[in-house]
């Protein structure tokens, strides 16, 4: 289907098409001084005119001085929680005179309401082309192997609108990951229609790209016009100055190599000084799937059950076995999760288990920068072979 | 039983030595026998002697308080002592036969005397008795970690 | 990540913290498996524990599980009386593939609990026996109240024309055989490392000297396989806990070739 061109109040009435269709839909909007994503009815809910200063340890919105509803970088949060939800019931089982029995009920209540994933399906307003790429390496890490039938079910319901980036943050390095800023059909996740915000020049407009039959029907729903040639080159000239303007870089090539041939550098114990082993980065990384199981029964140990929970390679306990910790040091367990994040995951997967979204940098206490510390490895690398 | 000519060469402690230097330490051993229960040494005696086991089993072992503990045990194929290749030539532990036992014995002194005389057959001997002794010093530094140890 | 129901058929004392179950399904099949997997058991209400079994993989039912009581669950679980119910999962992971060694020499090293996860294979090589060249079990234990199936020891070499050989840490006079550590054991024992087939099982320290012992004895590295312990909770490669570098342990190992594992076991932390 040809691109079609949609105004403000379009957007509005692709918000009440999928409300129509029984969607729940989850948009930007703005909350306690950042943009986060919640359930919205209204285009007025979306953070019009809003932008972000992001640098490591640093974000701050930032007034644009113009109508923008999409005029800023990734938030703290991806689609991650919404398809994978930082709880999730296993099972729960009942203690019986002569043992136990076990469910494993969908437990819907167990789950609070307003937390992402209670109502399925969704439709995700505004994702990302890094976020699509995550989505995409999370669908293969949880139903490549071994499916994880609630997240595949969750996945398959949802309606996906991405958004191209038309205004990357400091920390934004999706050009060099090969991931961004615009969303492309085959690259990460499959989608149903894509965005580019168009503010100029001509009216305030939205460049819309059809790449599904779902999103097709919708997007048949409401009123639309076809894009002209010069729509189309608004939206090709959004993309390329978002690609010109990455806060960031991270050079790929090698990098696995660099980084299994890293494991005993004097870099990791550097990092140590600073890292405070917090695990937001995990917890705002949009593609790290570690979880752990939460054994729960009530007082009388009559009900027992577990539920599965996010976890972190920085947590202390994640690698506990009898008689300690295998990474027992700060050093040891970033070094898993950049080693793990960059290069393992191309063995493990067959991809980086990086998209270039920045949010570990922006969101680390401490400012650590993977892309600096990978520059760091590499420097340290080729100051070793120089060496006589 | 094979003599002691025929036998040393067989031994995984002399594997591989010239024949002319199996020769002239020969010349330093003679067989000895051990009864079960039978004391080969005692800590801080003298060592003059340097066993290489041929069957049985010894065990090295060390005095407490509350009992006698067993620090290792040398069968056949193993050698023991080396106490007599370096000052001051004092047992550091306890040795007993608790089987029927056949070794080899050499006269320490005599074997000292022959590898100063010839340095090459010194560094030989020495390559190999310092081989017996560091596994005997990694088993005892694996042990100290108690790998299998209880739980706490 | 559901629990099927076993009730504990028979529970036998091993050693002083150490018991074997015996395991039947309260409803369907018994579990098939592959000599070296392991599977979650749990504790209802108390948590799951990767154990291995230790049965026979020709006679799957009753399910055998050797289990140290080191923790709260797994005190749990070797305290279960008959007529207790457990959930299991699996089995997980990959198994020892003892046939491999078919037409040459199979060396099993042990040490300590590790015999338990051995134990299949060696009864797999010894329903086979003819089959193989040498058969040696090579098995280190603390102390000798520590070991392990003393009439499998016994008949494996009585009966199956196994070389069986153990040393003890620490041995008192009572105690007739070795005192020493298992990689002695290894450089003494009479197989030929050429054609050799080496599965080693016990604390990983262990299995890195063993591993190196084994090499020394002309062992080729691709010939021998670890069984790596790392926290398996998942078993099915989906929670990350068990990452060694690029593998999940839980569905790439347990057991792995020492080619593959030893850049990663000779760095500290990983």
């Amino acid at each position: 289907m040809e691109p079609r061109v949609i105004d403000t109040a379009g957007v509005q009435a692709l918000v009440d098409a999928l409300l129509a269709r029984g969607y729940t839909v989850v948009g930007p909007t703005v909350r306690s001084g950042a943009i986060v994503n919640a359930p919205i009815t209204s285009v007025e809910q979306l953070p019009r005119g809003w932008g972000d200063d992001q640098e490591a340890g640093r974000y701050r919105l930032r007034g644009r001085g113009d109508d923008a509803l999409f005029g800023f970088a990734s938030g703290a949060q991806s689609a991650k929680p919404v398809f994978f939800p930082t709880e999730e019931v296993l099972w729960r089982g009942r203690r019986t005179p002569d043992g136990f029995t076990v469910e494993a009920e969908d437990l819907q209540d167990d789950r609070r309401d307003d937390q992402p994933g209670a109502d399925a399906p969704y439709a995700l307003l505004g994702v990302r082309s890094c976020d699509l790429a995550a989505i995409g390496i999370q669908d293969t890490v949880l139903t490549g192997r071994r499916p994880d039938a609630a997240y595949a079910a969750r996945r398959a319901a949802a309606f996906v609108v991405a958004v191209t980036c038309s205004d990357p943050g400091g920390t934004c390095f999706c050009v060099s990951t090969g991931t961004g800023p615009r969303p492309g059909p085959g690259r990460g996740a499959p989608y149903d229609l894509a965005l580019t915000e168009l503010l100029e020049p001509g009216a305030h407009r939205f460049l819309v790209e059809v790449t599904s039959d779902r999103g097709a029907e919708v997007l048949g729903d409401i009123g639309s016009t076809s894009a002209t040639a010069a729509d189309l080159e608004a939206a090709d000239g959004v993309a390329d100055r978002a690609a010109r303007r990455m806060g960031r870089e991270l050079e790929t090539d090698g990098l696995k190599e660099l980084l299994y041939a890293a494991a005993e550098s004097p870099v990791w114990d550097d990092v140590a000084t600073r890292c405070l082993a917090c695990a937001n980065c995990t917890a705002v990384c949009p593609t790290c799937f570690c979880t752990d199981v939460e054994d729960v029964t009530d007082l009388t140990g009559s009900l027992a059950g577990r539920n599965r929970v996010w976890d972190s390679c920085f947590d202390a306990d994640f690698s506990l076995l009898h008689g300690g910790r295998v990474r027992a040091s700060t050093g040891s367990r970033y070094r898993q999760w950049m080693t793990h994040k960059l290069a393992a995951w191309i063995d493990q997967f067959g991809m980086s288990g990086c998209v270039g979204c920045g949010r570990c940098i922006t969101w680390c206490p401490a400012a650590i920068d993977i892309t600096h510390e990978a520059a760091v490895l590499r420097r340290e690398a080729a100051e070793q072979e120089a060496l006589p | 039983m094979r003599s002691i000519p025929e036998y040393l060469p067989a031994h995984p402690f002399f594997a591989g030595l010239d024949d002319r230097w199996i020769e002239l330490v020969t010349g330093c051993a003679v067989n000895a026998h051990f009864r079960a229960g039978q004391q080969l040494f005692h800590e801080g005696e003298p060592a003059d002697t340097f066993y290489v086991v041929r069957k049985g089993r010894i065990v090295i072992s060390t005095r407490t308080p509350t009992g006698s503990v067993v620090l290792d045990t040398v069968h056949e194929d193993d050698v023991l002592g080396w106490s007599w290749l370096v000052p001051p030539y004092r047992w550091t532990f306890d040795a007993r036969a608790t089987d029927e036992t056949s070794a080899v014995r050499f006269d320490g002194a005599c074997l000292r005397q022959k590898c100063e005389a010839d340095p090459e057959l010194g560094y030989a001997l020495l390559q190999r008795v310092v081989q017996a002794m560091s596994e005997r010093l990694r088993s005892a530094r694996v042990r100290l970690l108690d790998l299998y140890g209880a739980p706490t | 990540m559901v629990p099927r129901r076993f009730v504990v058929r028979s529970s036998r004392p091993d050693t002083r913290d150490t018991r074997t179950l015996e395991l039947s399904p309260v409803d369907g099949g018994p579990l098939a498996f592959d000599a070296g997997q392991f599977t979650m058991l749990l504790a209802f209400g108390v948590g799951e524990v990767p154990i291995s079994i230790s049965g026979d993989p020709t006679a799957p039912d009753p399910l055998v599980h050797t289990i140290r009581a080191v923790g709260p669950v797994s005190r749990a679980l070797a305290g279960a009386s008959p007529g207790t119910v457990l959930g299991v999962r699996g089995p997980f992971g990959t198994g020892w593939s003892v046939g491999d060694g078919r037409g040459g020499d199979v060396v099993f090293v042990a040490g300590g609990i590790g015999l338990a996860p051995l134990r299949p294979a060696i009864r797999e090589v010894c329903a086979a026996r003819a089959d193989y060249a040498h058969v040696a079990v090579l098995y280190g234990a603390r102390t000798p109240d520590d070991l392990l199936y003393a009439d499998d020891l016994q008949r494996w070499a009585g009966e199956h024309d196994v070389e069986v050989q153990v040393t003890v840490d620490h041995g008192q006079h009572a105690w007739r055989g070795r005192v020493g550590v298992v990689t002695e054991l290894v450089a003494r024992a009479r197989f030929d490392g050429a054609r050799t087939l080496g599965l080693v099982c016990g604390p990983e320290v262990m299995m890195r000297y063993s591993a190196l012992a084994l090499l020394d004895r002309g062992v080729r590295k691709d010939r021998v396989r670890l069984s790596m312990e790392r926290n398996m909770q998942c078993g099915v490669g989906l929670c990350g806990h068990c990452q060694l570098r690029e593998y999940f342990v839980c569905v790439d190992g347990p057991v792995l070739p020492y080619d593959a594992l030893e850049p990663l076991i000779s760095r500290a932390e990983l």
